[in-house]
Formats: C-alpha cells, structure tokens, sequence
C-alpha cells in the first residue's frame, strides 16, 4: 500500500466516524418522544437540541409571520426608526410570551420576520403581535348621528342591490307582513339590528355579512360631514370587541357611531396592569387598570365633567373595547379600567401590549404559515417511511444490478446521509438551516440521485475492462475519466441549488440546502471513500475478479 | 447484470420523430394552460388563504361549503382526502384577515359540534406577497436558465449550452403542462420542484457532452451524427440506471410522502422522466442539427469564396 493510499484510507475512516458521531446527535434528539424528554433534565435537553440538526416549522409545528410595517402615515423623522421600533416592541411583547427560540428578523425596509416553533396557541400569538395596541378614548355619538349613517348605509345598500338585481320584489299592501317586508326593502341595512339603549347590535352571524356591506359601499363616502372640512368624516363606525348574548340566546355585536378624534391615546397611560374586580357586574373577572399621566389625568377630568350623562369609548385597535357612561367627573389620578369577557390570559396580554408599548406603525400580516404540531408529526412520520421504502428500493435495484460493487455504493449513499445529517447540525446558526419537509423529500431525492456518481464510475470502469484493462487499471481510468463528468454534472445542480436558495424562502431554503450539500457529500463519499476500498481489495487482497 | 451493453441504437436517425412528438407535448401543454385560463396559481402566488382542517369524522365537502356560505365564501375550493375527514379549503380573497381561518374552524365546530375538527395548516399570502413570489419564481427560473447556458458554455460550446438550455425550457413547459393538465396548483415548493428538474435534467445532458466531447477527439475523422449515436449509446446504461433510481424513490415519494409532499414528487416524476428523454432525444439532437446545418453553410461560403460552382 503506498503512503498516499494509507493516508486517504485515514482521512476517509476518520471524516466518515465523525460525520457519524455528529449526525448521533440528531438521531438521538428526533428519537425522542415527549415523555421521554420530559425526564431529562433541560439543559440536557437543551444541549442535545443544539447539537441536533433542527426540524423547521413545518415539521415540528409553528409559525412563520412575514409583517409589514405601514410607514405611510408617518412623518420623516419617525419613520427613519420606526422599523427598530417595531422590532424592540415586538421583542419584548415575545418575551413575555412563552415560547422556546423564537426568532424574530428584519427582512428588506419593512418587513419583519417572526419565527414562532412548537407553538400551540397560534390565535393568542398573532393577536399579541400583530396587535398595534392603539389605545384611543373616543367619545361616542349620539342617536341623531347613528339615524344619518344607518340612512345612508341603506340608501346606498338598496342601489347597489337594485343595481345587481339583488332587492327584493315590492310587497303587496294586502300581505299582513306588509310592514316588515317594506321594512327589509327599504331599510336593508339598519332592519337588521336590534337596538339597546339607542346602541345598534347586529347578531353575530351577521357581522360578517355587515362588514363585508360596509367594505363594499365605501363607507368613508357615505359618512356624515363637516362643512369647513369636507374631506375626512366627522364620524368613523366601530365594532365592539365583545358580544352580548341577548334573551333569544344569541349573541350580538355592538356598532358603535365615534367621533373621527380621540379624546387621547395610549400614549397618556403611564402604567398597566391586570386587577381583578374593575367590573362591577362581574367581579371575578380581570381586567386591565390604567394609570394616566399627569396631563392624561387633567384632560380626562376636564372632559368627564363637561360631558356627564354621554358615552366614552374605550378603543383598542379601531375595536371598542368598553363604552360606559360618564356618570360623574372623574378627578385626576383616578386609574381608567378596560373591562370586557377577558380570560385571565387575555387581560395579560392586553397589559403587556400597553406596557410594551403600541407598534410605531400599523402592522398587516402579509404572509403566514401555521403548521400545527399532528401534520407535523405525520409529516415526519410519512416523510420517514418513504425514505425507509426508497432506500430499500435502490439498496435493491443497485446490489442487483452491481453486485458487490453495489453494496459498496450504498454504503457511500448511507455514508453520505450521515454526512449530510452531520453538516447540517453544524451549519452556522444564522440563518440556521433546519430541516424542513421540502427538504426531508430533498434527502429522499439524494438517495437517488447520489449513486449516479457511483453508477458513473462504475459504467466507466466496465467499458475499462471490456477494454481488456487490468482490474486495477480499469478502476483508475475509471475514477478519473468519470471524474470531471460528476463535476460537470454535480455543478450545474449546485448553480440550481444555488438559485433556489437566493430566490427561495422558509422551508425551500431548507430544500435548496440539503440538496446541494447532499451533492458535495457525495463527491466525497462516492469517489474518495469508495475508490479507498477499491484500491484496499486490489493491492491488499490482490482481487482477481471485480463483482461489478 | 448488463443491460444495454454494446446498443447500437440510430437515437439521431429518428431525432425529426423525436422533435415532432416533442413539439406535440409542447402544444398539448400550451393549449391546456390556455384552455384553463393560465397556469393555476396557488396561494403562495394568487394570494389569499389555504386551511388543512381535519374531523373526527368524515365531513363531507358540501356542509363545509354550507358552512362556509354562511359566512359569504361560498366560491371556496374544498379538496378532500383521508376519506373525507381530512380537507384543504382555499380561499381566494383579496381581502383576508389574519383572524379568518380560526373562525371557519370555529364555525365549522359550532355547525358540527358533534364532529371536532381541529386546524392543521394554514397558509396566508397577502397580495403584495404573492406578487413579489410570482416576481421571484419567474426570476429563478430564468436565473437558473442563464446559469446552465453560462456554465455549459465555458465548459462546453456555446452551441452545446444552448441546446441544453432549449432542452430545459422544453422539459419545464411539459412539466407545466401535465401540472395544469391534471389541474394542480403551482406553489413554491412546486418552483422548488422544476428547479430540481432543472438541475436533474442538465446533469444528465452533460454526461452525454462529456461524452460526445471525448469521442470527438477519440473518433476523429467519423461524421458528427455517428459520434453522437456512439455517445448516446456508451452512456445509456447510466442514463437509465440513475434514471431507473431517481424515478423509483420519486414514485414511492409520491405514494407515501403524504398530501403535503405529493404535487411535488408528481412534478418531479414527470420531470425525471421528460428530462432523461430530452437529454437523449432533445439537447444532443439540437446540437447535431446546428452544427451540420453550420457546416453546409460554411462549404457553401467556401465554395462562393472559392468561385467555384
């Protein structure tokens, strides 16, 4: 054996034991059930996963939010920092949120990427960080002004109606529901709320529908004015984030009239926090106690005084959280209370948002993939057999076809996966690539793919020995014959590959990733270690004939 | 075992077939995204909302339609599988709200209460998204394209890079057309699928340019179609057995790799398959047609040149 081939027989044993050794990590981590993690200690636990090679959200269950941040609305100033604001606001509200590694990156001028694994309340996290938590006290307007808005919803209701031939046909004046059918064709908006204390509630199968007319009309047009400036709307509609169960059993939401102005925003609350006890009708319920600043507590004493015996609503998010009467003048220093049907986890989050502070911006939520913690778990599970059928199907079709040679092919491609597994759990955290089901059928596509450098070789070092060579001769020629063809080939997979990942997001990414450095692990284990054992069987073993 | 030893296939003799029944593909494909208005978007592209929900029990697809009428989204699409238990809903909304899948969910249980049916999936593109998705898979695909016939031409001819690159967007728009024929969606793991194809299919063209380049010096003096007929033949045997693997693992993909997975390994199985049939019949083809019809003209110049007849 010369030195050279002794060396490489080294190298080729010890990158292949530690690949193994690294990917043991990983097996070892996904191996695990619930039960059994929940034996270990954490930070067991915790320093297996770190070794491991991470499962992507679509695996292990999670969220994946892709935010926009509207700048629009804002001056120069703010708007220069408004994304590092957004990002410290949506931080800290995670923060107090439990979740496991969550990752939260700006992407571009304005988006915001927020990584939630392992979550099980998906409802709860988008509402805690899509929230602006635009806290607003609006007063409410009165009955005359409800009568303008409801006239106009419904004249424009009924022409939009006729004009898609939706309106009901006239009534006859005979029919004793005369009254009521007139009542639905012309009133086809505000005949389907009920009314309390002069406050319109629509029944909640129907806010929907409600909304979706008041998105179509174009409300803005329709609303009430001021002559001196015509442009904005005196009013703005606002839907009451609680329901009301009414004596028919079924609930209602309210649609609260507001004036376009906030008395003052969430800027003027120094202090939040969760209380029991602010609801008098409910005592046991939690609510959110405000503490106004200085200049918050004067204005709000100066109005309540002024306006005794009208309504004040307390709005979050364009969503009317409470609209109580002002009985009295509430004196400075007095803390203001958000009281609704929370569940004591809502009234947590409701604090936090106002501690934390409101987003700089309006915040949508352009893109989100929820994958839930079962399809994960059936995704691995499926993913996992068909990698186990795959593999069994090539270890077949190449150990017939090549024979021993075949058998030395396989366990390249088995050498190869451990690699692949191994690099992957070492890769830099950042951008960690995890293992994703895109990438999972990326593997299973290496298995395949990745004894082509074999088969090369192989088909090569045939035609060598029909050529009459020497065995050994015919495996040289044909490791380096084949080998420039498996770079040309692998490259352009690679340049693929590549692309992929520069044009790819999320769990693609994770595709493009195991697939190209599934590519560069077979080059290493299909042409350095199998040629290793080829050259170990003909100058040690002195192999007359090659089972190829 | 030796399947394809010493073949003597005439691959270029019936490369006219070859190109007929390539441009028919071509035509079925094109005539069948036409026929349903276009490639079919998913919502990673058209935007809007996708939910995998799955019952106790089955629940057929038209009570989650009632459902779903009900709230005013009657023109969603319901695809069912598991024996109706298990439903993917596509909304196709300009206007979808965050909160939108968690109330169908809540919907459908209050109309079903007997039935629990749990999210499994959601997936939200907003319209800008989309759009920018639509922007960039175009642009992969194109990137990738210019890639290929960048590489093969440093390494090859530019001749060769081209025939390659022809051949590409031939096994793409077939791809594409057996997508849209058997009316499946175009997502970005679809994307993520022609790019492999992309990959997959040059891979193996290259091995037959290797091939051909070698010959060309080894079998100097022989015409070009010979040696390519030769080429062909001495690298079917990889051809098809690299092929044969691929397309067996990309199979059981298909059957067992779950729902999620399944449009995915159903394009790359018909991208296998084209691009192992364009590598022979389409790229090398290409290339001997340029190359002889390059050569008739430069006689022909040579001739002019010369002043003789």
């Amino acid at each position: 054996m010369t030195p050279k081939m002794r060396w490489q027989a080294i190298l080729v044993i010890v990158v292949i034991g530690l690949c193994v050794w690294r990917a043991s990590y990983t097996i070892r981590f996904l191996s695990l059930d619930d039960a059994e993690k929940a034996q270990m200690a954490p930070e067991q636990v915790a320093a297996l996963a770190s070794k491991s090679l991470p499962l992507g959200l679509d695996l292990r269950g999670g969220m994946h939010l892709v935010l926009e941040v509207d700048r629009s609305g804002l001056p120069a100033d703010e708007a220069a920092d408004a994304m590092d604001r957004a990002l410290e606001v949506i931080r800290n509200r995670i923060d107090q949120f439990n979740v496991a590694e969550p990752s939260i990156q700006r992407e571009g001028d304005n988006r915001i990427i927020v990584q939630l694994p392992g979550l099980q309340d998906e409802e709860r996290a988008k509402g805690l960080i899509g929230k602006t938590a635009l806290l607003e006290f609006v007063p409410v307007e009165g009955a005359d002004q409800i009568d303008l808005v409801f006239r106009a919803v419904d004249r424009a209701l009924m022409d939009t109606m006729a004009a898609h031939g939706e309106l009901p046909p006239l009534p006859d004046a005979a029919d004793p529901g005369y009254q009521a059918a007139l009542l639905t064709r012309e009133h086809p908006f505000s005949a389907r709320a009920r009314y309390l204390q002069q406050v319109p509630f629509f029944p909640e199968e129907l806010v929907p529908w409600a909304q979706q007319q008041l998105a179509r009309l174009d409300v803005d047009a329709l609303l009430p004015r001021d002559p001196e400036n015509p442009l904005v709307p005196r009013v703005r509609i606002g839907w009451s984030e609680e329901t009301l169960t009414l004596e028919d059993g079924k609930p209602y939401r309210a649609l609260y009239v507001l004036s376009k102005d906030p008395l003052m925003t969430g800027t003027m609350v120094a202090t939040a926090e969760v209380r029991p006890g602010l609801d008098e009708d409910n005592p046991n319920a939690p609510g959110v106690s405000l503490r106004l600043n200085r200049q918050g507590g004067r204005l709000f004493a100066d109005y309540t005084g002024d306006h005794i015996g009208e309504q004040l609503a307390i709005v979050l998010d364009s969503k009317v959280q409470s609209a109580p009467v002002i009985r009295d003048r509430i004196p400075a220093g007095t803390p203001a209370s958000i009281t609704g049907n929370f569940a004591d986890e809502e009234a947590r989050d409701l604090a936090i948002v106002l501690r934390a502070g409101k987003l700089p911006a309006p915040m949508t939520i352009e893109e989100e993939r929820t994958v839930g913690p079962s399809l994960g778990r059936d995704s691995v599970a499926q993913g996992v057999r068909a990698m186990v059928v795959g593999f069994i199907a090539v270890v077949l079709f190449m150990v017939i076809y090549y024979k021993l040679s075949g058998a030395l092919a396989i366990g390249a491609l088995i050498a190869n996966l451990f690699a692949l597994v191994a690099i992957m759990s070492i890769l830099p955290t950042d951008p960690k690539p995890a293992l994703t089901l895109p990438g999972l059928a990326g593997i299973i596509l290496t298995i395949g793919m990745a004894v082509d450098a074999n088969v090369l070789i192989f088909e090569r070092i045939k035609e060598e020995l029909r050529n009459q060579k020497t065995i050994r001769a015919a495996i040289r020629d044909g490791y380096d014959r084949a080998f420039l063809t498996i770079l040309d080939s692998n490259l352009t997979t690679l340049i693929a590959a590549a692309v992929l990942w520069k044009f790819g997001t999320g769990p693609v990414r994770g595709f493009a990733v195991t697939l190209s450095l599934g590519i560069i692990a077979s080059m290493f284990t299909a042409i350095v270690a199998t040629r290793v054992v080829y050259d170990f069987l003909t100058v040690h073993r002195n192999v007359k004939r090659l089972s190829i | 075992m030796e399947l394809f030893l010493n073949t003597k296939i005439n691959f270029m003799g019936v490369r006219r077939v070859a190109f007929a029944i390539s441009l028919v593909m071509i035509g079925i494909s094109i005539i069948s995204i036409i026929a349903h208005g276009g490639v079919r978007l998913g919502v990673d592209f058209s935007g809007g909302i996708l939910l995998q929900v799955q019952s106790e029990k089955p629940l057929p697809a038209q009570d989650i339609r009632a459902t779903l009428e009900k709230m005013g989204m009657g023109d969603a699409e319901i695809q069912q599988f598991g024996h109706e238990s298990e439903s993917i809903i596509r909304i196709a909304q300009s206007k979808t709200t965050p909160e939108l899948a968690t109330n169908i969910v809540k919907a459908l249980n209050a109309d079903y209460p007997d039935n629990r049916t749990e999210l499994r999936r959601q997936e939200l593109v907003g319209p800008k998204v989309g759009a920018e998705l639509r922007r960039t898979a175009t642009l992969a695909i194109l990137f990738a394209l210019i890639g290929m016939l960048i590489y093969i031409w440093f390494r090859f001819e530019f001749m060769f890079g081209l025939g390659g690159v022809v051949a590409l967007a031939h096994d793409v728009v077939i791809t594409l057309g057996f997508l849209s024929l058997t009316n499946r969606e175009i997502t970005l793991t679809i994307i993520a699928a022609l790019l492999t194809i992309v990959g997959y299919s040059i891979n193996d063209t290259i091995v037959v340019y290797d091939r051909i380049r070698e010959n060309r010096k080894k079998m100097y003096g022989k015409s070009l179609v010979d040696i390519v007929n030769v080429s062909v033949n001495e690298t079917l045997s990889r051809t098809i057995v690299t092929g044969m693997s691929t397309i067996f693992v990309v199979t059981i993909l298909y059957f067992m790799g779950g729902e999620v997975i399944r449009d995915f390994a159903f394009a790359l199985l018909v991208g296998v398959l084209v691009g192992t049939y364009s590598s022979i019949y389409i790229a090398t083809p290409l290339v001997v047609d340029w190359q002889l019809s390059l050569d008739a003209r430069r006689r022909s110049a040579l001739r002019a040149a010369s002043g003789r007849p």
